[in-house]
C-alpha cells in the first residue's frame, strides 16, 4: 500500500534536478544512474547540473559556519530553477530541507530562497512514492536482505516506510528486519575518523546485527553508512553484499557490490 | 571534581578495552531502552504531555527571576532559609557554613548531580564533615572513590562481581564476614549498613527534582527511600539545588513527573516522590529542625539569553544517555567530569569552558536518536554544533583536520577546480584500488583503514560519464 503524502506534481513531466553527492560522484557512480533510471520510469525529466560539487553539510557539522553557508547559496543557486530536486541520500537532502533555511536565516533574501527551495527538496526514495505516487518497479534480485536506517533520513525526513515498500515489489528479494535498524552505524561524516575506535564498536555492533538476521545483502539509502558498514564486513572477510537501495530497485545489481573487486 | 576531559579520547580508548565496563555497558544499554519505549508507548498522551512540559518550562524560564523569588519567600514563609549561590564555590562554602553552624559532623546524602557539579563531597570532606551517600549506587561508587558514570544510575558501570569486591574490602568493618554475590543479598548488606548510618546522620543533604514556587516545597523522587529518609531524619535538611528546578505549581511538577520515570528507568512514576516543605512543625510526627535551600546558579543565568537556552529544559531524566551509541559504547567517565552523554556534551563545554572538553561536543555523530528521546525536546544536536562554531571560530582544536577541511571547502566552493580535483582524485585511486575492489591500507586515511577496508573509488566518476552519455546521446 503506498500513500502520497506530499502534494502531486503540477506537470505531467517535472523536471528533477539530480543532486549527485560528492560520495557517489566518486566512490559509485552507478547510485547516480540509477536515481536518473527511477526518476525516469517514474515520468521525471532529470537534469544533472555540472556544477554542483557538494551540500556543504562537513563544513556545517564541522562547525565551519562561514563555509557551509556560501556553498548552501552556491547549491540554491545552481539547483533552484528545477520543479525538484532530488538526491539518494538522507543526509545531504537532509541538510538541504532541513538546515539550509536556518543556516541562511541571518540574510533576509537568502531565507526567503532558501525556504522555498527546502520545500521542493526530496530523498529519491521518499520521492518516489510520496511525491510521485511509485508504488512498484520491475526488478529483480533473489537474495535475504536486510535495511539499515541512515540516522538523518529516518529522523529528519521520516524515511522508513518508503524504501521498505518499494523493495517489497523487488521479485525474489526477501527483507529481514534489522535489529536496531535505527541505531546509527558510527559513520558520522567526519566522526569515523576523528574517533576511529569508538566508530569502530558502533560498526562491530551494527556487523553483529545483521549477522544476527542471516542476511545475504546489506541494504541502505546513504553511501556514507554504506561505505562504513560494507568496508567493515570486507575487513572482516564477510560475504555479505552491499549495495544502495537504488541500486536495487533500478535492477543495477549485476556488477560487484560496494567494496568488491572486479569480475 | 577535576576536569579530565581533555584526554577524552585516551579514556575513551581504556574504556573500549576494558571488559568489565563493557559488560556492564552491554548490560544495562537494552534494559533501559525497552523499558523506556513500552511506557511511553503505554502513555498515548505522552506527546501531548511533552508539549505541556515544554511550556511549563519554557515559561517559567522567561520569568525566572519572578519564581525563583516567589519561591523564596514561600520557603521563609514555610520556615526556611535561602542561601543564593552564583558559583560552586559560593554553594560549597553556603553549605559548609550551614552544617558548622548545626554543629554536626556526619552528613547523610541523598543522590544530587548539582552536588557533584559543585563538589560538595570534596568541600565537606575538606572541612573534615564524615560524608555518608545512602543512594546504593552512589554508596557503591563512594566505596570505590569514583565518580558517578550516568546520572540517574551511578554505578552502572559497575559490575555485580566488582560490587561483591567492594562490600568485602569495606564491611569487614561492619562485621561482614561471607562474600555477598546474589542481588538480594548484596542489596540487603547495603540496606543493614546503611540503616545505622541514616539513623546517626546529623545532617541531611538532598537535591531536588523540582522545587514549587508556590508552596516553596522541593520534590525527591527515589526508588530507595533513601531521599525520604535523608530529609527527614536528620535535625537539619539541606537542599543543594539549581535555579532552573523551580517551577510555578504542584500541577506543573505533576505533569513533568509524568514524563521523568517514564523517560528514565521505564516506570510510570518512581516508587518514592517526596515533597518537603520548610521544616517540622509543632503538630508534625517527624522532620528536621532546620530547612535550607541553597540554589545555585553557576552560569545558568547568564545562558538564559542564549541559543543554549534550551538546555534549561533539561530534567535530568538520563534518557539521552541511554539512547547515544557513544555513551553505550565508552560509558560515562570517558566524558571526564560530572554530566556525560548527550546533555553532558552539551553542559560542560558551557561550565568548564570549551577549551579543555572540545572532544565533546565533536565526539558525536549528529544522529539525532536523543533529540528523539528527550522528554524536553531539546535540540541536543544544534546545540553541540553550536559547540563546534564557537570551536572553529575560536580555532580550538581543529588541528591538521582543521586544514584538511578548509581545503576542501574551499575547493567545494570553486565548481570548475573541484570538478577537475574529483575527477582525478577518483581516477587516480581507481586505478589502484578498483580491482581489488577496496584499499586495506591507504596513505593519509589511517584512521579509516584502522579497522575496515576503503571502498575503492571508481575509475571514472559519475560527472565524467554522465558527461560522456550526454554527448553520445545528442
Amino acid at each position: 500500500m503506498n500513500v502520497k503524502t506530499e502534494a502531486a506534481p503540477q506537470k505531467a513531466t517535472p523536471t528533477v534536478g539530480l543532486l549527485v553527492t560528492c560520495l557517489v560522484d566518486v566512490f559509485r557512480p552507478q547510485v547516480g544512474f540509477a536515481a536518473v533510471r527511477l526518476l525516469e520510469d517514474a515520468g521525471c525529466r532529470v537534469a544533472v547540473p555540472e556544477t554542483q560539487t557538494c551540500c556543504g553539510q562537513p563544513a556545517f557539522n564541522s562547525g565551519a559556519r562561514a563555509d557551509a553557508k556560501a556553498i548552501a547559496k552556491q547549491v540554491v543557486e545552481t539547483f533552484e530553477g528545477f520543479d525538484y530536486v532530488v538526491g539518494p541520500s538522507g543526509s545531504c537532502i537532509s541538510t538541504l530541507r532541513c538546515h539550509y533555511p536556518e543556516l541562511l536565516a541571518d540574510e533576509a533574501e537568502w531565507r526567503q530562497r532558501a525556504e522555498a527551495f527546502a520545500g521542493r527538496c526530496h530523498e529519491l526514495m521518499r520521492f518516489l512514492t510520496d511525491v510521485m505516487g511509485v508504488e512498484r518497479v520491475t526488478a529483480q534480485y533473489a537474495a535475504r536482505a536486510t535495511y539499515h536506517d541512515s540516522c538523518s533520513g529516518l529522523r529528519e525526513l521520516g524515511i522508513r516506510h518508503q524504501p521498505r515498500n518499494l523493495l517489497a515489489s523487488v521479485q525474489g528479494l526477501a527483507l529481514r528486519e534489522l535489529e536496531d535498524s535505527d541505531a546509527c552505524c558510527g559513520f558520522g561524516g567526519t566522526f569515523c575518523v576523528k574517533y576511529p575506535e569508538i566508530s569502530e564498536r558502533m560498526v562491530s555492533d551494527k556487523v553483529a546485527g545483521i549477522q544476527a538476521v542471516d542476511a545475504e545483502v546489506l541494504l541502505g539509502g546513504d553511501l556514507g553508512c554504506l561505505l562504513n558498514i560494507g568496508g567493515r564486513l570486507r575487513r572482516l572477510g564477510s560475504p555479505v553484499r552491499v549495495f544502495h537501495a537504488a541500486e536495487v530497485l533500478a535492477d543495477m545489481t549485476d556488477g560487484p557490490a560496494i567494496g568488491e573487486p572486479e569480475k | 571534581m577535576k576536569v579530565r576531559s581533555a584526554a577524552f579520547k585516551e579514556n575513551a580508548r581504556a574504556a573500549l578495552g576494558d571488559e568489565a565496563l563493557q559488560a556492564a555497558l552491554a548490560k544495562a544499554k537494552g534494559g533501559f531502552v525497552d523499558k523506556r519505549r513500552i511506557a511511553v508507548e503505554g502513555l498515548p498522551e505522552f506527546d501531548a504531555i511533552r508539549d505541556v512540559a515544554i511550556e511549563i518550562k519554557e515559561h517559567t524560564l522567561s520569568h525566572l527571576d519572578y519564581y525563583l523569588e516567589q519561591y523564596e519567600s514561600q520557603v521563609i514563609a514555610s520556615g526556611g532559609q535561602v542561601h543564593w549561590a552564583r558559583t560552586p564555590k559560593e554553594a560549597c562554602e553556603a553549605v559548609v557554613a550551614i552544617c558548622r553552624q548545626a554543629g554536626g559532623r556526619r552528613i547523610i546524602k541523598g543522590k544530587s548531580m548539582v552536588g557533584e557539579e559543585i563538589g560538595i563531597n570534596e568541600a565537606l570532606g575538606a572541612a573534615e564533615f564524615e560524608v555518608m551517600e545512602t543512594d546504593l549506587g552512589e554508596y557503591i561508587i563512594q566505596l570505590a572513590e569514583e565518580p558517578p558514570s550516568h546520572i540517574i544510575a551511578p554505578a552502572v558501570h559497575k559490575t555485580r562481581d566488582q560490587i561483591s569486591d567492594l562490600f568485602q574490602a569495606h564491611h569487614g568493618k561492619y562485621g561482614l564476614t561471607e562474600r555477598v554475590t546474589e542481588v538480594a543479598t548484596i542489596v540487603n548488606e547495603a540496606r543493614q549498613v546503611l540503616r545505622d548510618i541514616f539513623i546517626a546522620g546529623e545532617i541531611g543533604i538532598t537535591g531536588a527534582n523540582f522545587l514549587i514556587a508556590d508552596t516553596g516545597s522541593n520534590v525527591l523522587v527515589t526508588n530507595e527511600g533513601n531521599g525520604d529518609l535523608t530529609s527527614t531524619l536528620p535535625r537539619v535538611h539541606i537542599v543543594t539545588a539549581s535555579i532552573e528546578k523551580v517551577v510555578p505549581t504542584l500541577e506543573d511538577a505533576t505533569t513533568i513527573l509524568r514524563l521523568l520515570g517514564r523517560s528514565a528507568t521505564g516506570q510510570e512514576i518512581t516508587s518514592y516522590t517526596t515533597f518537603s516543605t520548610g521544616p517540622r512543625r509543632a503538630e508534625d510526627l517527624d522532620g528536621p529542625e532546620e530547612y535550607h535551600v541553597v540554589l545555585v546558579d553557576n552560569g545558568r543565568s547568564e545562558l538564559l539569553a542564549t541559543e543554549y537556552r534550551h538546555m534549561l529544559r533539561c530534567i535530568r531524566c538520563g534518557a539521552c544517555l541511554n539512547h547515544c551509541p557513544v555513551y553505550g559504547a565508552i560509558g560515562g567517565h570517558a566524558y571526564g567530569w560530572v554530566y556525560p552523554g548527550p546533555m553532558g556534551s552539551v553542559l560542560t563545554p558551557l561550565m568548564v569552558g570549551l577549551t579543555d572538553t572540545v572532544d565533546l561536543p565533536n565526539a558525536c555523530t549528529l544522529n539525532g536518536r536523543c533529540r528523539d528521546v528527550c522528554p524536553m525536546r531539546i535540540p541536543l544536536p544544534d546545540m553541540l554544533r553550536a559547540h563546534r562554531e564557537r570551536a572553529h571560530a575560536q580555532g580550538i582544536g581543529g588541528g591538521l583536520f582543521g586544514i584538511g577541511l578548509s581545503l576542501w571547502a574551499w575547493l567545494a566552493k570553486r565548481p570548475s577546480l573541484y570538478r577537475l580535483a574529483a575527477d582525478r582524485f577518483s581516477a587516480f585511486l581507481g586505478a589502484r584500488g578498483r580491482k581489488a575492489g577496496a584499499f586495506r591500507s591507504l596513505p593519509f586515511a589511517g584512521a579509516w583503514t584502522a579497522s575496515r577496508d576503503l571502498p575503492a573509488p571508481a575509475r571514472v566518476s559519475f560527472a565524467r560519464q554522465w558527461r560522456r552519455r550526454q554527448a553520445e546521446n545528442k
